[in-house]
């Protein structure tokens, strides 16, 4: 039989060659394509940015002036005295260390358990008022942290454990896991409620318990992003300044209790950066230590992405 | 089960005239609700142990949820709602005090196939360890005497410890099946466990099939008229939350039925 042709297939046809131009949908493309890709490039860029002014602003004093052995191991950071200022940061890094490792010991347990209350435990109502509540705890400013440090939490520690000053490890630990711990919680949660469902009645169907579910199989899936929500707790810690500085003590002290005062790197150059002259070895100096919180920052990052990365590969 | 009772294990076709056999799980006056929407209104019929027992009809016919409440999965799902009795051995399941010793003894086959993202032998140790046992020794064997059961066994034996999930479809879903069995259930419900498998392995899932009804009963949930005909001894058949009818396989086959609306589905006419 003769292929047949109808009209409307032919100018169907028709139609359709003339349809081989760029019109606005093929433009509209192009544009969101190299607006995502300025987007995305734009946050290296600022980052590189960041790094480099850093590094210019302190490189100079690290080749010239700056022992690096002392910096690391020397507690005494005397950058005004006159005749012989010292630039030991081992005071400053143990301080922002103790104050982070406390406030993750108070935090991590207590936000994983919350997370996985509020993910798999708490339903309807219940769960969005925790959500609601959780995330509100969030957007507290940290001054506002800080303040409850200085005026709640010092004259509590000062009377419960009769001690001379409440402003110590402690109290910057305690405020710290408090503040850090609804970003996990939210973060954690995320992760747990990412695990599919299927997983959880498969697992229900070989009859395990609601604990054994949780244990043996969600929290095992969701194990890279409760890792991401914890490094972003540390990471949280080592950044934090204002609160740090309000009830910490701010006073250059290598910890041996947690009830010492101490001095965090951020609370520093927070602290000294206003009364130094640009320029200055103070004042490069603590760009120093900001290089310091640049590189520790950038090696927990690193390591969650490698701990997370062989997690995958196995 | 009571030791006295004749095993009837030999041939299938036996267990008619055994019938002093009571019936391994009765169904009675079963409704579903979902939110208010009516899933399976009022069905009643029994499974007799070491059958295959099919159940057939079209989406929405209330197949899933049946084998959802068999094993009280009703429990996590928001607004299901079950009444009349399911007995599972003589007791009813609702009553059951602890509802996980109840799904130990039950099986479960989901359509799609859900690898746990664990190894492939932990996937199948799972059941085990949940139940308490942890000597590598024991789990050794349960893990390959359940892949070998489940036709799986030679083509993972050698990356026992790569992740479930990244099995094929088809391997996956024998990987399920074999976690299903590392239980050692009673009774295995099998819910259209071929929609992502192959004919060839489904064919040899088949066979395992007919050899595990010697030991397990199974309730075979399938939109395949055919595999229900070359698999179950006897068929229901859903339609809408109704029981249509239930009865010999071989015999609805051969056109023995009551309702017609069973031989059109039988035959293709509609679906």
């Amino acid at each position: 039989m003769e292929p047949q042709t109808t009209d409307r297939a032919r100018s169907r046809r028709e139609r359709r060659r003339g349809e081989d131009r760029r019109d606005r949908n093929w433009y509209i493309d192009k544009a969101v394509q190299a607006l995502v890709f300025i987007g995305g490039i734009s946050g290296i860029l600022f980052i590189i940015g960041i790094f480099v002014f850093i590094t210019k602003e302190g490189y100079g004093f690290i080749a010239e002036t700056l022992d690096i052995g002392e910096f690391l191991t020397s507690p005494r950071w005397r950058p005004t005295s006159d005749h012989n200022p010292t630039y030991g940061a081992l005071a400053l890094i143990a301080g922002t260390t103790s104050v982070t490792g406390l406030a993750m010991l108070v935090s991590v347990p207590f936000s994983l358990g919350a997370a996985i209350y509020i993910g798999e435990f708490a339903k309807g109502r219940t769960r969005e008022t925790l959500k609601i509540l959780v995330e509100l705890l969030a957007a507290i400013p940290s001054v506002v942290w800080g303040f409850i440090g200085l005026s709640i939490m010092n004259p509590l520690i000062i009377k419960t454990f009769n001690v001379p000053i409440g402003l110590n490890v402690l109290n910057s630990g305690l405020i710290l896991g408090l503040m850090a711990a609804p970003i996990m919680t939210t973060i954690a949660e995320d992760a747990l409620k990412a695990v599919p469902d299927t997983y959880r009645e498969a697992a229900e169907a070989l009859g395990a318990t609601k604990w054994q579910v949780i244990y043996r199989v969600v929290l095992p899936a969701g194990k890279n992003g409760l890792v991401a929500a914890v490094l972003l707790g540390v990471g949280r810690g080592f950044g934090e300044t204002m609160a740090v500085l309000m009830a910490s003590g701010h006073s250059i002290n290598l910890p041996t209790s947690v009830f010492d005062s101490v001095r965090a790197l951020t609370a520093t150059i927070a602290a000294e950066l206003g009364e130094t002259a640009v320029g200055s070895d103070h004042y490069r100096a603590l760009f120093t230590l900001g290089i310091l919180l640049f590189v520790v920052t950038f090696v927990i990052n690193l390591t969650a992405d490698l701990v997370v990365r062989g997690i995958r590969k196995k | 089960m009571v030791a006295e009772t004749p095993v009837t294990a030999s041939a299938s076709n036996a267990r008619v005239q055994t019938e002093p056999t009571p019936p391994f799980v009765e169904v009675q006056d079963l409704s579903i609700h979902y939110g208010g929407k009516k899933i399976l209104s009022g069905v009643s019929f029994d499974i007799y142990e070491n059958e295959i027992f099919g159940i057939i009809g079209p989406a929405n016919s209330g197949k899933t949820s049946f084998l959802r409440a068999l094993n009280r999965m009703d429990m996590f799902t928001p607004g299901m709602n079950v009444t009349g009795t399911i007995k599972i051995d003589g007791h009813d399941i609702q009553r059951w005090k602890n509802v996980y010793a109840l799904r130990r003894r039950i099986g479960v086959v989901f359509p799609l196939p859900v690898g746990l993202p664990l190894s492939v032998y932990d996937n199948v140790a799972l059941a085990p360890r949940l139940a308490g046992i942890k000597r590598r020794s024991e789990l050794d064997i349960i893990v390959e005497r359940c892949l070998t059961r489940a036709a799986l066994w030679e083509e993972v034996k050698d990356r026992l410890d790569s992740l479930g999930s990244l099995l094929s479809g088809g391997q996956q879903q024998r990987l399920t099946i074999a976690r299903a069995l590392s239980q050692d259930p009673d009774l295995l419900l099998l819910d259209e466990f071929s929609i992502a498998v192959d004919p060839v392995t489904t064919m040899r899932i088949e066979d395992v099939l007919k050899e595990l009804k010697h030991e397990i009963t199974i309730v075979l949930v399938t939109n395949l008229v055919q595999q229900t005909r070359r698999l179950s001894d006897r068929t229901a058949f859903l339609l809408s939350g109704e029981l249509v009818e239930v009865g010999e396989t071989a015999e609805l086959f051969e056109g023995k039925v009551r309702d017609q609306r069973t031989l059109g589905y039988l035959e293709g006419r509609f679906g």
